[in-house]
């Protein structure tokens, strides 16, 4: 079986060409451009250097996310459009897990850890378990949209020694450094960001359980609703509990002015 | 050189804002299908479009709006000779969802790529309703991100004489309607009102000129003369008619954007104008644009309302002229935001 990956979810670009235990291509760039601008030549590139005939792929692995919101929808339509043109389904790996997998095999936790922004990171908590004749990557946090101290509170509670990794480490080095009380280490350059090689290594995973999706149906998994969302979420939340004071004021006047003005002050904060 | 009484099949894809459109269009002039994915519903909630749910609808709707607009020509992807997609102007997130899957499809079909600017679509929709229409001649493109008065010397060369100092057209009737209520998409609503009891001579707007351009636009002045009366009505307690300020305030614009055109094409000789963009659907505007045509002999063209929208149609017609020229697109081909017409 053929999977061609891609992970433009964060910083780095990186693209794939994988044959059942063969990792036959993996191309990864961390620079300036935009992932626009260089995932599809990365795959012309593997295309041309592997002399790949695109119809002998079977499937498309794509980091599902979360991620920046643009990079992951680069990744998305690139992999909706080489479905779709290739006629081929579409294998979603989620972001979290292909960061994780690449400490395979450690007795330690790991801690893939993404900067969100508004000081919030994607991050999940993952443990490999021997299981016969290979590690099984399992969650031990699933991968969510959180504040850091929420992490690092987590960390401490397991009380076991952990790698992290992901760009999130980069961002928040110093509070990382003075908050984790457990044994801790950073992944090293080699592991610290996405890796389409990951990605495409956990989609046989999942197309051994069977999970395709068509180019239609995938979109990428954002753990976070948009700003305008979010505002009009608020607005009608501040509206149900001014609703909600009004109905309360009419039926006990003058027990409840106190409160009111307190809420209220709270609303324009 | 290539055969020339060879047909060209072009499958054209456009994301610039809140529309989500493929088509297959034959030889520049031929629609074969033409499959609009409005967002506008969803939009009309936060008052105007939402550049990150923009994005987030393109990528949940290209493949079906790409499929469906491929089924409806009676074709499959491999039948198409290039793919084209709009890659600027417009809001970046919902660009690269076409560009990206655009690329890919391109890519993954070994078909050539052709990258498209939108305002250039907008003048090509003329192509598309008019089959004999040929450059040169002066176009007046009118949406809700653009205003340029444009002259199209030939298929692909554009000189723009006339361009918005501030908000564009479809922009200021977006905020009016807003101001009187009447809500996200403010073109049409207001269009609406005033078909049906708008006075448009019951308040006395100012026509804006620019210093310096005799071409260029400026509606933020307009604007501001629409919601001060608003606010003095407000406060001497007076009762607004509001299809009376719709109906002002439109032929303060449609003033404004005929005189331009009409000027224009007398000045530079041209004997054809045409509208395009959204704004260009506007009745009011396009009646009065024919009957200034037609009092100065000047032949009127404007596109049916379903071309003036964005749609993937218009780009796969600029397309064509581009694909004609030798034009390729790379794989590295990005969505510029501010691209402006003429650049590549």
């Amino acid at each position: 079986m053929r999977i061609l990956a891609i992970d433009s979810s964060g910083l780095v670009a990186s693209a794939a060409l994988l044959e059942d235990e063969d990792l036959i291509a993996e191309y990864t760039i961390h620079y300036k451009k935009t992932h626009s601008q260089t995932l599809l030549p990365m795959l012309e590139e593997i295309r041309k250097m592997t002399e790949l005939d695109l119809h002998s792929i079977d499937a498309i692995a794509v980091a599902g996310g979360p991620g920046s919101f643009t990079g992951l929808r680069i990744g998305s339509a690139t992999a909706k459009g080489l479905a779709q043109g290739l006629d081929k389904p579409i294998i979603e790996v989620p972001t979290l897990e292909g960061l994780a997998f690449q400490l395979y095999g450690t007795n330690a936790l790991v801690c893939p850890l993404m900067d969100a922004r508004r000081n919030q990171v994607y991050a999940g908590i993952y443990e490999f378990i021997f299981n016969s004749d290979m590690y099984e990557m399992k969650p031990v946090m699933d991968g969510a949209c959180c504040l850091l101290p929420e992490v690092v509170a987590k960390l401490n509670d397991l009380g076991r020694e952990v790698i992290l990794n992901g760009d999130g480490v980069q961002a928040y080095r110093d509070t990382l450094t003075q908050t984790l009380r457990v044994p801790y280490t950073f992944a090293p350059a080699n592991r610290r960001l996405q890796s389409a090689a990951a990605v495409g290594t956990l989609a046989f995973h999942y197309a051994a359980q069977g999970k395709f999706v068509t180019a239609a149906a995938h979109k990428p998994e954002y753990f976070r609703l948009s700003q305008a969302e979010r505002e009009l979420q608020e607005l009608r939340q501040r509206e149900e509990a001014k609703a909600a004071r009004e109905t309360a004021r009419e039926q006990n006047p003058e027990k409840r002015v106190k409160e009111d003005g307190q809420e209220a002050a709270r609303d324009e904060a | 050189m290539k055969q020339t009484n060879q047909d060209i099949t072009i499958l054209a894809i456009e994301s610039s804002c809140d529309e989500t459109a493929a088509a297959v269009v034959r030889n520049g002039r031929e629609i074969l299908s033409n499959v609009i994915a409005s967002q506008i519903d969803l939009h009309t909630l936060y008052g105007g479009v939402a550049p990150e749910i923009a994005s987030r609808k393109h990528i949940e709707k290209i493949n079906q709006v790409i499929d469906q607009a491929v089924t409806q020509a009676g074709m499959t992807l491999h039948d198409v000779d290039a793919i084209a997609v709009t890659y600027g102007p417009g809001l970046v997130g919902a660009l690269l969802v076409g560009v990206s899957a655009a690329k890919a499809l391109a890519f993954a079909l070994n078909k050539p790529l052709v990258g498209v600017h939108h305002i250039e679509g907008h003048i090509c929709a003329n192509y598309l309703q008019y089959p004999d229409l040929e450059p040169p001649f002066l176009c007046l493109v009118v949406s809700g991100g653009h205003s340029h008065l444009v002259i199209v010397k030939d298929y692909g060369e554009y000189e723009v004489i006339g361009r918005t100092r501030d908000d564009a057209a479809g922009e200021a009737f977006d905020k009016v309607a807003r101001a009187i209520g009447l809500g996200y998409p403010g073109g049409p609503k207001i269009d609406q009102l005033v078909a049906k009891e708008g006075n448009p001579d019951a308040i006395a707007f100012p026509r804006a000129s620019v210093g310096g351009s005799v071409y260029d636009f400026s509606f933020s002045g307009l604007k501001s003369a629409v919601l001060n009366y608003l606010n003095e009505c407000h406060m001497k307690g007076v009762e607004v008619n509001r299809a009376d300020v719709a109906a002002s305030f439109q032929k303060a614009v449609t003033d404004v954007l005929v005189s331009h055109g009409i000027r224009g094409a007398k000045e530079y000789g041209f004997h054809k104008l045409a509208l395009a963009g959204g704004v260009a659907s506007n009745t009011a505007l396009r009646k009065a644009m024919r009957e200034a045509c037609e009092k100065e002999g000047i032949e009127f063209y404007y596109p049916a309302p379903i071309l003036c929208t964005d749609n993937a149609a218009m780009i796969g017609a600029a397309a064509y002229y581009e694909y004609q020229k030798g034009v390729r697109s790379g794989w590295d081909l990005n969505a510029v935001p501010n691209l402006k017409l003429g650049e590549r």
